[in-house]
Formats: structure tokens, sequence, C-alpha cells
């Protein structure tokens, strides 16, 4: 039971920083009708930027600002240069250049740091213990931050202009436009907010497992998408539960020693079986094409 | 120049080898309502779309105002004043009706307000906001929508939708107004009723209203002057009812 409470834990830990990285692929993709691949590597460019800065300052929260900083700086330009001549092209178009920035920010990140995972020490935050159960208080900085942001991106797309013109520009871009909304700016907004979301998840990852290299955000960024598309891809709450359920998942798999193994291969199972039963995803809506 | 609110010279789109509009000139006068009509395919929502910008004109030019618009993005078309609605309903549909009329709020002068300002929610953000909700509510009040004003667009019957498209449109403060066949499918109390509040907005809002329509009792009872297209091309232009009689424009309606 206590082990089970403090898998629960860790799951809600994963879970919520596999939610952050959600927030940017579906908000991207409910915005600009793409799948941003190089997200995930966001994620290991705000890493090493953290990596950088804490050997050079010795200050997490200015390692940590600094990575926010640079994150969104990156996001932009990588939209207006890599994406925004595309706008109009076919999917899949679009698609691969993702998959080639992707490769480009993970060969330039070895260029520059190396091939050799890199040790990242952040700060020492201790253990909280209630009674027999230990729980780690980065879990605890985790899953507190996580839901700050969570809410505030909810209060933030629901209750004020730019949200609502994202929300419109999602729904109906061409309308949208010609409401008066530049939706390029939308689209940067989405790409920085994106990227400030990834950053914080580059963070929160290496509390966890303080070593990176190259291929750093690969991974929770594979797992991340299947958690987006999972909730219903392009749902910002959809995002949210399926990061944490695929967290929650993956922690209690990787505990129960006959499973263990398959851990990876158990959650692309559930979004087989989730797009089978609902291929929106759990929270998306149908949309009917209108002509 | 500046003596009508919009002006086409020679406007006129060619798709690959389709003329799809040539050498359109309609002039209308501020507070017109001016009507554009023509059978299928005549080139009328093509015409649209170069007024706002979606599509480039291929040649001749437009003015509103005196001021050149041709080659604008589409927002800056809004801006400087000509909003529209379509011809067939494109509203926000999983967002409420109240929100609807806030997006086309969004990107006046008046309720302008950092991404600063409105991220640390600072008093004016809520200040803004309370604007453009009073703003909201008082287009929505003028269209008899102000009790749906939180049920989602797309739950709204039709005629209501068509309406909220006007109100939606309106909020981003134009001076001519472009409505694709707003009439489309309302019964005949609606479209009465209709007529009745495109007069209203007009005197209200102090526009210029140009529109497209197929019912021909509703555009000759509400425009001042239209102009008939056939094949992209102008068949008549003038005061309603002369250029209603006119031979060509009943051949091209009827046949023959």
């Amino acid at each position: 039971m206590q082990q089970f409470c403090e898998q629960l834990l860790n799951g809600l830990n994963l879970g919520s920083v596999y939610a952050l990285i959600a927030l940017g692929y579906t908000m991207v993709y409910g915005i600009a009708k793409m799948l941003n691949f190089a997200h995930g590597d966001i994620i290991m460019v705000g890493g090493y930027t953290i990596y950088v800065f804490m050997n050079m300052t010795g200050h997490p929260l200015i390692a940590v600002a600094v990575a926010v900083v640079f994150c969104v700086l990156l996001g932009i330009t990588i939209e207006k240069v890599a994406y925004k001549p595309l706008r109009g092209a076919s999917p899949l178009a679009v698609l691969i250049t993702a998959i080639g920035v992707s490769y480009l920010l993970q060969s330039l990140a070895q260029i520059v740091f190396g091939s050799a995972p890199k040790m990242v020490k952040i700060a020492d935050m201790g253990v909280l213990k209630i009674g027999s159960l230990k729980i780690q208080n980065y879990t605890l900085l985790t899953l507190a931050c996580s839901i700050v942001v969570m809410i505030a991106l909810t209060l933030f797309v629901k209750f004020t202009k730019i949200g609502r013109a994202m929300l419109a520009t999602s729904e109906d871009k061409a309308a949208t436009q010609l409401m008066g909304i530049n939706v390029n700016n939308v689209i940067t907004v989405t790409f920085a907010i994106g990227s400030a979301l990834a950053a914080l998840a580059g963070l929160f990852y290496l509390l966890k497992a303080p070593s990176i290299s190259n291929t750093f955000g690969s991974m929770p960024g594979i797992k991340a998408f299947t958690a987006a598309v999972i909730g219903g891809i392009g749902s910002i709450p959809g995002a949210m539960l399926g990061g944490i359920l695929l967290g929650i998942v993956e922690c209690i798999s990787y505990k129960i020693p006959a499973i263990a193994a398959y851990t990876d291969a158990i959650e692309f199972l559930i979004l087989i079986v989730i797009l089978l039963v609902k291929p929106t995803g759990i929270l998306g809506k149908r949309r009917s094409e209108k002509v | 120049m500046a003596d009508y609110v919009l002006e086409t010279k020679n406007l006129g789109i060619t798709f690959g080898g389709l003329k799809a509009a040539q050498d359109v000139n309609i002039k209308i006068s501020k507070n017109q309502i001016y009507g554009l009509v023509g059978p299928n395919g005549a080139g009328k929502t093509t015409i649209f779309n170069m007024l706002t910008g979606v599509y480039t004109p291929t040649s001749g030019t437009f003015f509103l105002n005196g001021e050149e618009l041709k080659g604008k993005s589409q927002e800056t078309i809004n801006h400087k004043g000509i909003a529209r609605t379509f011809q067939n309903i494109r509203l926000f549909n999983n967002m409420s009706v109240i929100r609807n009329v806030l997006v086309g709020l969004s990107n006046q002068p008046e309720f302008k307000c950092g991404l600063f300002t409105s991220i640390f929610r600072l008093p004016k953000h809520f200040r803004t906001e309370k604007a453009m909700r009073d703003k909201a509510k008082e287009l929505l009040k003028i269209f008899d929508l102000y009790e749906e004003r939180n049920n989602l667009s797309c739950n709204l019957p039709y005629g209501k939708q068509r309406k909220l498209e006007i109100a939606r449109a309106l909020a981003t403060n134009p001076k001519l107004l472009l409505l694709d066949e707003p009439a489309a499918g309302m019964n005949p109390n609606e479209t009465a009723d209709l007529m009745d509040t495109i007069r209203l907005i007009r005197d209200k809002f102090d526009i210029t209203v140009l529109l497209i329509e197929h019912d021909m009792k509703f555009v000759s009872g509400l425009c001042d002057e239209i102009t008939v297209l056939n094949f992209g091309t102008v068949l008549a232009q003038g005061d309603t009812k002369t250029a209603l009689n006119d031979p060509e424009v009943i051949k091209a309606y009827i046949g023959g």
C-alpha cells in the first residue's frame, strides 16, 4: 500500500511533466494545425541552458529563468524561420520540416556539448516523511508548479483577448482573420507559450534524473505526444488528463516485476486501444467538415 | 474620389484561364444600402473575397473612403473598416454567443491592453475586459440575442446564427459592412425582421452596407442601388427598380 502511494505520487510527478509538454503539442496543433515534432528538442535545449547557467552562476532560479527566456526566443525563431514560410503548404511538408528541425537541434547540441551525457546538479531538496511514507520534495515542487501553470493557462485562454483569439483561430482561421485579428501573432504567442512550458518540463525532468544528452527530449517528447493524442489532440484539458494518466501508468507498471520490461509497450498499447474505441481521444471533439 | 465609401475600378480576378470577375466598377455612397445580385456563379462572393483581402485582385483596384486597399492583408482591411458575414455561416461554434462578439471586439484600439497587462492581471486588464463585455452586451441587445449570450453559438436557431454573424462583424467597428446572402434560409417573417434590423444598424452605427441576395423582394425593398453580375461581368447597374427590369437582366435570370 505504501509503495502504491509512493508510485502514485511519482506517477503524478512524471505525469505532470508529460502534461506540460503535451500542452505545447496540443496548443500548436489546435492553432497552427501542425505537429511540431521539434517540441521535444526544445526540452533538451532548455535542459542544456540550465546546465550551462548552473555551472556559470550556481543559482537555480537564474538558470531556470534564462532557460525559459531562451526557449521562448528559440520557439519563436523556429516558427518564423521554418514554419511560417510553409503556411498553407501541405501538412506533410510541414511535418517533415518539423522532423528536420528536430534533427538540427539534436545535432547542434551534439556539436556544442559532445555526445557524452552531462550531469546537472540543480539543488538537493531532501525528502519529506509522513509516517513511513517518503516523498521526494522535488515531486511536490513539480506538482505544485504544474498545477499553478495549468490553472494560469486555462484562465489565460478563457479570459483574455489573446486567449479568445487563440480559441477563435483554432476553430476558423480565415474567419478570425476577417475579424481583424492577426493570426500570425496568435501563432507566435502559441509557440512562445509552448516553448516556455517545454523549458519548465526540462527543469522538472532534470530534477528527477539529473543527466542530459542531446537526445534528452526525444522520449519525453514522444510520450507527451502520445498523451496529447490520448487526451484528444487540440484539447487543453485533454492534454493534462492524458499526460497524468500516462505518467501514473508508467510509474506503476515499472514497479510490477512481471510487466516492468514492457512499460513503453503498455503505454503505446493504451494509445492504440483508445484510438480504436474513440478516435478523437478522450476529450477530443468530433469536428464535422463543412463544405 | 472620397465622395464614395467604396469605389472599385476595373476590379477583376482570373483563376487560371477563368475570368471570375472582370472590369467591375461599383461606387457606393455613404449610408447607402447597395445590392449585388446575379445568378449562381456570377462572381458575387468572389468580389466579397477581393474586397476583404481573401483574394488579391489580378486587375483593377478598390478604394475605401479614397484609400487604396488592394493587396492589403485581411486583418489590415478589417482594421481600415470593411467587415463581412459569410454565405455559409462561419461562427466559432464551440464558443458562447458573447465570446463570438468579444473576438470581433479584440483588435479595437479602445480595448488595447498589452500581453504583459493580461498575464499579470493588472487592474487595467479587468477594466478593459469589463468595457469589452459591456460593449458586447449592448450589441447583443440590439440583435435580440442578449438572453442567449451564454449559450454555445452552434445551439442557436439558424436565423439567430445569421444575426450573431452580423453582430460579430459589427463588433469590429466597420465603415462598410458586407453581407453575403443574409436572408438565405429565412422564413418571410424573419426576412422582414432582418430588413428592419439592417436599416436600424445602418442608422445607429452610421455605416454603409453592401449585400448579396437572391431574394428579389428583399433586394427591392431594401437596396437603393444595385449591380447585376453575370459570368463575372456587370450586366446592369443603378437604381434598383430600373436595373431589375433591364431586359438583359431578365434574360440572364429567366433564360431565353
